[in-house]
């Protein structure tokens, strides 16, 4: 039987905890589930969601390289994204955290006001040489936690063949991309292929539309905030975007795109490895349009951040683990990174390097400098946000109720529920 | 003093056997059961997991969601779902059994085949009804279309007021072979001479049917209706499959505010209200199982 490490050791458990930790250690055993083992010293481990091919691979080629620099071999567990955080509550519950984890960028807000996490500083990695963005992205009320490779953001996709042969230039502001979108609706064409889930997908393609708007999450029933949803609902009802966008993944959105349903898409550069595959499709990417030419396109920034869990029994784990942190996140592992993986270096020198050398990404890197955090203004609250945005979303594109309605109810939603907490 | 010990002894002889299943209940039952139970009471967060810290906070789990106007037209649409899928599943179901249950060639290559549905998992069943009933590029709109039975095409997943109809029918095309076979299994049972002598007396197909077959029936009836609710009403991987609740939450049903309450809002104790109500339930109809067969169990 191992050891349980979720206290200092020596402190005698009282007798009615004795009992019960005897009686949960039975629990797990017999539930199969195996007790936090004995950590080996040489060996380190590193949870991401990178289970696909050849994310995977890839993956552990630096891990390898940055584990040797550090003295230690280095495991890779991977989960798929959605099991993260279930799985990584489940190992913290247990005591048995890995000593890295890569967290979503809308997750790290949790873990870290939960105390899970300890700063980068203190282990230390500076902060001084990052950018703002940098910064922002992988810190929670101004403590920075989670040291970023390469993020990402949502770009216009647009079949270039198509354009071409309609005599249309990519849009670049709401009016032309309505004008556009209808002209190159036809037959089982739409002109725009989104994804408007009620879940995350929707919620963060729609975000684009309403911050260049002006809009906020913090005030879902501002004018500039329903006239964001009011433009949407706008599209689908004139024809331009399929009704059946409410069932669509950003997946499905680029699966339509591909089979030639859609002329233009929403969506971001991990669909690159699916897109590649289909070499025959000429298309290209600009900067989501912005209401009035001039304006600034603000897109949600996405990506996930390394971060080193507390590791109360082993202190001295936390540093080597903030080693390879540094290790992974370098300028070149990030340059290295983005190319391979079609995201978007943090770093300025890269990312510069790295609009060189993949130009025809180049406007994500645009889209990424102005891009916001999901989780800057509101942290672990987001989810209450996301939930209320994604329901208006949804009523107000099935007709259910106005957009003005669907905002002024997602209002009342977030506020009821966000005092309730409080 | 031998005879008492002797006499113990036989006393805890049959706890002896009893104590395997015993703990095994508690432990996978039990525990999980009250678990749930405890947890609607607490304030039990993302936190928890790293503090082991839940502070309990009375009734306030309940009330919020009881206040959460998605619960009371999520426990609607739960029943409504139920409803419609047993109607459907135990409908078809016996009307296949029956026809089975006559000899004639072939009838045992084509109901292997109707037990299709049964061996493809939830998840697989949903994904590919989902490109089934898509609006604009599913099969069975072109060919609604291409029979002229429909005009225009079919919002079967993307319009709030088909979306539940769609997924009760996949589940009733999901629930149609249990409900055959184990009715087909029923009624193999029925002497065929109890038939032959409703037919003498002078009785028509339906008739007989009504009259002897589905009453001699009643138990096994009993059996497929009761195991189709509790798997009915706690539907989760279906609707996630083909809708995952919308369009504008017209799929929500327990099962999945369970989880979105749990997973995606991570507020466990609100979750595990959710789950404690669909617990009740099923508890109740698990009652009235016991009761219906305590009464008609002579078989």
């Amino acid at each position: 039987m191992h050891a349980h490490h979720h206290r200092p050791p020596g402190t005698p458990l009282p007798p009615r905890r004795r009992v019960r930790a005897a009686a949960s250690a039975t629990l797990l055993l017999l539930a199969g589930v195996g007790c936090a083992a004995e950590r080996d010293p040489d060996v380190y481990t590193i949870m991401n969601s990178g289970t696909d091919e050849p994310y995977h691979s890839w993956d552990q080629e630096v891990m390898d390289a940055c584990g040797a620099q550090a003295g230690v071999r280095v495991d890779q567990l991977s989960v798929p994204a959605d099991q993260l955080v279930p799985k990584a509550l489940r190992m913290a519950s247990s005591g048995s955290l890995p000593d890295v984890i890569s967290l979503d960028g809308s997750d790290l807000p949790q873990f870290a006001e939960a105390g899970g996490l300890v700063p980068l500083e203190d282990l230390g990695l500076p902060t001084d040489d990052l950018t703002e963005s940098a910064l922002a992205f992988g810190s929670h009320e101004g403590v920075y936690y989670g040291a970023a490779r390469s993020v990402n953001s949502l770009g216009l996709f647009y079949n270039a063949a198509v354009l071409a042969e309609e005599g249309i230039e990519p849009p670049t502001s709401w009016e032309e991309l309505r004008s556009s979108a209808a002209a190159l609706t036809e037959g089982d064409r739409y002109g725009l292929a989104i994804s408007a889930l009620s879940t995350e997908d929707g919620v963060y393609q729609f975000l684009p539309w309403l911050w260049s708007n002006g809009g906020d999450e913090r005030e879902l029933s501002s004018p500039e905030s329903v006239e964001a949803l009011q433009y949407i609902v706008s599209l689908v009802d004139a024809g331009s975007v399929s009704p059946s966008v409410v069932n669509w993944t950003q997946a499905d959105a680029n699966d339509q795109f591909i089979a030639g349903n859609a002329a233009m898409m929403i969506n971001g550069p991990w669909q690159m490895p699916v897109l590649r595959e289909h070499p025959e499709l000429d298309w290209a990417v600009v900067e989501i349009p912005v209401p009035e030419a001039g304006d600034t396109s603000v897109a949600p920034i996405g990506g996930e951040a390394y971060t080193v869990p507390v590791n109360v029994d082993h202190p001295g784990r936390e540093q080597v683990a903030a080693a390879l942190v540094a290790c992974l996140t370098t300028a070149e592992a990030q340059l290295d990174w983005s190319t391979k993986g079609s995201n978007v270096p943090l770093d300025p020198g890269a990312a510069e390097e790295y609009s060189e050398q993949v130009p025809e990404l180049a406007p994500f890197v645009d889209q990424v400098r102005t891009a916001r955090s999901r989780t800057e203004h509101v942290g672990t609250e987001w989810n209450t946000y996301s939930q209320a945005i994604g329901t208006a979303l949804q009523a107000a594109l099935t007709g259910r109720s106005s957009p003005q309605d669907a905002m002024g109810r997602a209002q009342e939603q977030v506020e009821s529920q966000v005092e309730g907490r409080s | 003093m031998r005879a008492p010990a002797t006499a113990r002894r036989r006393a805890l002889t049959p706890w002896l056997f009893l104590a395997p299943a015993l703990v095994y209940l508690l432990l996978f039952f039990g525990y999980p059961l009250v678990r749930n139970v405890v947890m609607s009471f607490q304030d039990y967060t993302f936190a928890t997991y790293f503090t082991g810290e839940a502070p309990f906070n009375g009734l306030e789990n309940w009330r919020a969601v009881f206040a959460n106007e998605l619960f009371a037209a999520s426990l609607w649409r739960t029943l409504l779902f139920t409803a419609g899928s047993l109607a459907g599943q135990f409908g078809i179901g016996m009307a296949l059994a029956v026809f089975f249950s006559r000899r004639f060639p072939l009838s045992g290559v084509m109901r292997s085949l109707l037990l299709l549905p049964w061996l493809i998992p939830m998840v697989v069943a949903g994904t590919v009804w989902r490109r089934v009933l898509d609006q604009e590029t599913g099969v069975l709109n072109e060919a609604l279309q291409a029979l002229h039975l429909t005009s225009a095409a079919v919002p079967w997943l993307s319009s709030p007021d088909h979306a539940l109809l769609s997924v009760v029918l996949v589940n009733i095309w999901i629930g149609i072979p249990f409900n055959m076979v184990i009715l087909y299994g029923g009624l193999q049972e029925i002497p065929a001479e109890l038939r032959e002598a409703a037919v003498l007396d002078g009785a028509g197909p339906l008739r007989t049917f009504f009259s002897v077959t589905l009453p001699l029936l009643r138990p096994v009836v009993t059996v497929v209706l009761v195991l189709g609710f509790m798997s009915t009403v706690k539907i989760l991987d279906l609707v996630l499959a083909l809708t995952g609740g919308g369009p504008a939450h017209s799929t929500e049903t327990l099962g999945t505010l369970t989880y979105q309450l749990s997973f995606l809002q991570l507020d466990f104790g609100q979750g595990a209200v959710v789950g404690n109500v669909l617990i009740i339930i099923s508890m109740v109809f698990a009652a009235l199982y016991l009761r219906a067969n305590r009464g008609g169990g002579t078989r």
